[in-house]
């Protein structure tokens, strides 16, 4: 299988509470909580679109669009 | 995110508190019905009153909210006109085990097809943190301030115990497996327990000085295990996750049609 490619993070800044749970258990530390406490991604060309923040939000905020999304 | 189209989303930003598990859990369980490939229109979901009960409000399916500690009961009364629908009916731990407790036993007993998912947080959160039935000896809460001297039920044996065809148990932290176990027990036919450990940041964690939602989700990491792990040999204190029960049973719709043709048959 071809590993997938990061095309974007779509954050939606009006459902994020700013947990911070993604932030912490992303493994290659990709995303931040910026100054309103909103999720950013910081280093998005460290991602490796594991979806683990995307899976783990308990606001539905975050969503890993890969090349690999069928639209 | 085809789950997306699973919500209503005019009602977001939801009302749980930042870092709430139950918002984890409406994750999880939006990823297992997608998995499994449902559609909205064969699924009810009902719910009681709590924190927890308000997830009823954000999905696009059949939904019914319901009362305190009654939501298996009016699952019941809508399983049996259209036993044809999925049902799904989350609850938190004081909904589904204290004012609920005996709608729960009985429902397992019956085995109605339909997924109970107990979301264990532990306190009761929307009355402001009291204890509940899952809080456990020794706890912090608004009404046992000196601590707690009630014990705790064990949910998956009391499931088991009651009767239930399908029971098994995960956390938020464990997403994937959230997913998985959440996917297998709607498919299964008859009545199935799942529940998920889940955390209140806000009061239960609060007031039992467990830090964050994140602290919390690595308490999970580290106090849980696999069923039938080596590190539970090691460590009995350790919560065993997984599927515990899984069986082939006669279901109640099923019996229920058997009575009408007999019956009908007499005449
Ligand atoms: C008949 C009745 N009794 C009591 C209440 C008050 N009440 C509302 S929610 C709740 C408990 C909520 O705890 P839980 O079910 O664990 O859900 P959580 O809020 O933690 O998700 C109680 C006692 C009520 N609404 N109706
Ligand atoms: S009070 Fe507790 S259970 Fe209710 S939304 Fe807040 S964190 Fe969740």
């Amino acid at each position: 299988m071809v590993e997938p490619k990061l095309k974007e993070h779509v954050i939606n800044r009006n459902w994020c509470k700013g947990c911070g749970i993604c932030v912490y258990f992303c493994p290659k530390k990709v995303l931040e909580l910026d100054a309103g406490d909103k999720v950013v991604a910081k280093r998005p060309e460290d991602c490796l679109c594991c979806k683990l923040c995307e899976f783990r939000c308990p606001d539905l905020a975050i969503e890993i669009i890969t090349d690999q999304e069928s639209e | 995110m085809a789950i997306k189209d699973y919500i209503r989303e005019r009602f977001f930003p939801h009302i749980w508190c930042p870092g709430c598990g139950h918002g984890m859990v409406l994750n999880g369980l939006l990823r297992a019905i997608e998995k499994i490939g449902l559609d909205k229109n064969e699924i009810v979901m009902v719910s009681g009153i709590g924190c927890s009960a308000r997830i009823s409000g954000y999905v696009d399916f059949h939904t019914l909210h319901s009362i305190h500690g009654r939501a298996l009961s009016f699952a019941t009364g809508i399983k049996m006109s259209r036993p044809e629908l999925k049902l799904i009916v989350p609850m938190g731990d004081g909904d589904a085990l204290a004012i609920g407790g005996n709608h729960f036993i009985h429902a397992a007993r019956r085995n109605m097809d339909m997924t109970a998912i107990i979301i264990n947080n532990r306190i009761y959160g929307m009355t402001g943190g009291q204890h509940s039935p899952l809080s456990g000896y020794g706890t912090m809460s608004a009404t046992s301030p000196y601590s707690n001297i009630d014990n705790d039920f064990d949910v998956v044996e009391l499931s088991v115990a009651a009767g239930a065809s399908f029971v098994g148990r995960t956390t938020t932290y464990h997403t994937k497996q959230m997913t998985d176990i959440l996917g297998q027990a709607i498919i299964h036919k008859g009545f199935s327990v799942v529940e998920i450990m889940s955390q209140c940041p806000t009061y239960f964690g609060r007031k039992n000085r467990l830090g964050s939602a994140i602290d919390m989700l690595e308490g999970f990491r580290k106090n849980t295990t696999p069923i039938g792990s080596k590190a539970k040999q090691k460590d009995p204190d350790l919560i065993e996750r997984g599927i515990f029960v899984r069986k082939k049973m006669p279901e109640y719709c099923d019996e229920y049609d058997k009575i009408i043709k007999r019956a009908m048959k007499g005449n």
